[in-house]
């Protein structure tokens, strides 16, 4: 007898839900049964804990990085994910932040306001600066409001660039707003309730406190009246509005709060960094800030945290040849034991790709020695390499490139063959790959980062195009 | 007694184009009035002219008495004037209790930093949209609670996304209801549920409805008072049996040689 309120399909369907299979079924089941706010604060209690894992000042400033990029997306959630407002804009807002702190926490004005003041102030001007901003947003939807919203992002550097000798009629002296391309060097450390903040670990909690509050208070008006009016304007604007939503001021307060979360952020920022430039606030930004929600899941909180963390953390990863290598391998074996199945299948290509590998090492030496030579840049696992991956003496990057080439050509191939031809062309493909990273990319860490990460995003995407965390969405048929 | 609902010689044209002229239109309390007429005599022009999407040009709308003309539609929404789509807009990616839940923004107050705060007022607001909004969706039997109201709204059948789209205006807490073609695409069955439920939702709900219908056999069931258009006239007006063997409207419909030929055969 199925309980009051739901049929047989129902009782089966959460059956299903919880019947989860393989490994991880027990964790995954746990973690289900847990609440979003007991994961909230397991989460918030390992990032406290990360100050005390280590001493370098390089891995707390990637956190504050982290944290930065998290509020960022959180920010932009609320106008893109919940209200569904293509804002380009956005990352003027962040730079308005800093540049207010600036103004009022450093020598440019000789103006050393109290921390808490400044803030508050910062806050205001950018929640005032997103109404502002937010006006086109009632005449103009989609890719129109994306356009003239990215103009206010391209000003905000031409202004903060140029702003350095202004004439106003009633000065003798040119006036000094920005400091022009120097930015404002010299901003003064917070001081938050009487406690100084010199370093970069007391950022990294004064940013963790500003995060979990956010992020509290971000849940809840997602809950909300306010939270349902954003998605229901987002889903149908007339609809809404006719369904008594004031979906026009809805807009602006979105704007708003978008712009008071990165105003807030972008004064931590020039506190921590001591200074504001036109160059910190530039598109590129703005895209990762993008990349990061999308990637996580616009519309989820935990997927704009996720993706903060991912593209905040993996391009400082990829910084290093050694950890790249580890992560080149790790990820191609993870997208392999994923996608393959059934196991022994996998267990067969792998088998074959290290076949592969000394066959072909050992041929490559038969016939020109200086083949295999070159000396691969050093790391943990380079021994392993040793007899299995070919690394020429000499025209190393010429090889190199034609290599790429054909491993471009190679995965092209792979997305068109079907059933054991693919299983075939997967193997040597799979050398390639190593050869091509092993070669090419590894000696230069500057440019594989990008390529890496760029590859990463692209088959997180694929494999989840609605995002890590985020929840399919239909398209209305308006 | 004075009308609910009344328009007074409300004309609207676009460009050189009049969808309505000097339309006169009175709903009183408690009515269920059928608004019938051929494809573009401005049925849905009328509904969106009383909700505020457009503005007339001229005559003047009057709600409880008062005029609601330049007024936004949210704020006319909020008034008591709740509409369905002929078209479906539903919010589609919300769960079926969140889309009645949506509809009640205007009549309840907390604000941002109250919701963000989850202050005692909030909190107690929000139990009280979460069962309104329940106790709207029971008013469809089993077929929008249970399970189904933490389903998301594209999940749902096309007759239950009718449905779901009265227990949307219903939410608004609504006094008079505007249904533009409740029965449009639905089986003969779900038609006759429907005819019912347009009775209940006047005699349990208590709201006057005006209906947008083309199915004759809906609008004989539930009219109290029917009004004809064409070409954004009014040409007739009355109880159904009036109406339907009005000449105007069936020349209207089918066309005055049809309606000679038909003389001429009897």
């Amino acid at each position: 007898m199925p309980r009051i309120g739901t049929d047989e399909w129902v009782e089966q369907q959460e059956l299903r839900t919880e019947y989860y299979t393989g490994l991880t079924a027990p964790a995954r089941r746990a973690f289900d049964r847990v609440g979003p706010g007991p994961r909230f604060f397991a989460f918030l209690g390992i990032c406290a804990l990360f100050p005390f894992l280590t001493d370098s000042p390089f891995l707390i400033r990637v956190g504050v990085n982290v944290l930065l990029f998290a509020l960022l997306a959180l920010g932009l959630n609320i106008v893109v994910g919940w209200a569904g407002l293509l804002d380009l804009g956005y990352v003027a807002f962040y730079g308005f932040g800093a540049y207010t702190y600036a103004w009022v926490s450093s020598g440019q004005f000789d103006i050393h306001l109290p921390t808490e003041l400044a803030i508050l102030i910062v806050v205001t001007a950018s929640a005032l600066l997103g109404l502002l901003l937010g006006l086109p947003s009632w005449r103009l939807v989609g890719d129109y409001l994306a356009i003239t919203t990215l103009f206010f992002a391209q000003i905000f550097v031409e202004l903060t660039t140029n702003l350095d000798r202004l004439q106003l009629p009633w000065m003798d002296e040119p006036l000094d707003l920005t400091g022009g391309p120097n930015g404002i060097p010299g901003i003064d450390r917070m001081q938050i309730l009487g406690i100084e903040l010199p370093g970069v670990r007391d950022y990294f909690f004064l940013l963790l406190i500003v995060f979990a509050l956010v992020v509290i208070g971000l849940y809840y008006v997602n809950e909300s009246r306010t939270g349902r009016g954003w998605r229901a304007s987002r889903e149908d604007p007339l609809a809404a509005e006719l369904m008594t939503t004031p979906v026009n001021r809805l807009k602006l307060l979105a704007f708003a709060m978008g712009a008071a979360i990165a105003g807030l952020s972008g004064s931590i920022f020039a506190a921590v960094q001591t200074g504001v430039f036109p160059q910190n606030f530039e598109v590129v930004l703005l895209i990762m800030i993008y990349a990061a929600l999308i990637l996580g899941g616009a519309g989820s909180i935990s997927g704009a945290i996720l993706g903060a963390i991912i593209v905040a953390s993996v391009p400082e990863i990829l910084r290093t040849p050694e950890n790249a290598r580890f992560l080149f391998y790790a990820a191609a074996i993870a997208v392999l034991v994923a996608t393959m199945r059934p196991w022994q299948r996998l267990a067969v290509v792998v088998g074959a790709v290290v076949a592969f590998g000394v066959v072909v090492y050992q041929l490559v030496a038969l016939a020109w020695p200086e083949g295999v030579e070159g000396e691969t840049a050093g790391g943990r696992f380079s021994g392993l390499l040793g007899s299995w991956m070919v690394i020429p003496a000499e025209n190393q990057e010429l090889i190199g490139n034609i290599a790429f080439v054909l491993l471009v050509a190679g995965v092209l191939a792979l997305t068109q063959l079907r059933g054991d031809a693919r299983v075939m062309l997967l193997v040597p493909t799979l050398y390639l790959a190593s050869f091509v990273w092993e070669n090419r990319l590894i000696a230069q860490p500057s440019v594989t980062r990008q390529l890496l990460f760029g590859a990463i995003l692209v088959a997180m995407m694929t494999r989840r195009p609605h995002g890590l965390l985020g929840t399919p969405r239909v398209e209305n048929p308006v | 007694m004075a009308a609910l609902l009344e328009l007074r010689e409300v004309s609207k044209s676009f460009g050189g184009l009049a969808v309505m002229s000097r339309l006169d239109l009175h709903l009183d309390e408690g009515e269920i009035v059928s608004v019938i007429g051929p494809n573009g005599a401005g049925k849905t022009t009328l509904f969106n002219l009383v909700t505020g999407i457009y503005r007339p040009d001229g005559g003047d709308i009057l709600f409880d008495g008062k005029s609601i003309v330049g007024k936004e539609p949210h704020r006319i929404a909020q008034l008591g004037i709740a509409r369905t789509f002929q078209t479906l807009r539903l919010f589609l990616n919300m769960t079926v209790k969140e889309n009645v839940m949506a509809a009640t923004y205007g009549n309840t107050k907390a604000r941002v930093w109250q919701s963000a705060l989850r202050t005692p007022f909030a909190r107690r607001e929000e139990r009280e949209v979460d069962a309104l909004a329940e106790e709207k969706l029971s008013f469809f039997g089993k077929r929008l609670i249970g399970y189904r109201m933490e389903q998301p709204a594209y999940s749902l059948s096309y007759a239950n996304r009718r449905r779901l789209e009265i227990a949307r205006a219903t939410g608004t807490s609504p006094r008079v209801l505007l249904l533009d073609e409740p029965a449009a695409g639905m089986n003969p069955v779900e038609t006759h549920e429907i005819t019912e439920l347009i009775g209940q939702l006047r005699d349990q709900g208590g709201y006057t409805i005006l209906v947008i219908e083309h199915d004759m056999h809906v609008v004989e069931g539930i009219s109290d008072r029917v009004v004809a258009l064409d070409h954004g006239e009014k040409i007739a007006e009355g109880s159904f049996e009036q109406v339907a063997t009005d000449a105007r409207v069936v020349e209207a419909y089918l066309g005055a040689k049809a309606v000679r030929e038909g003389k001429a055969a009897e």
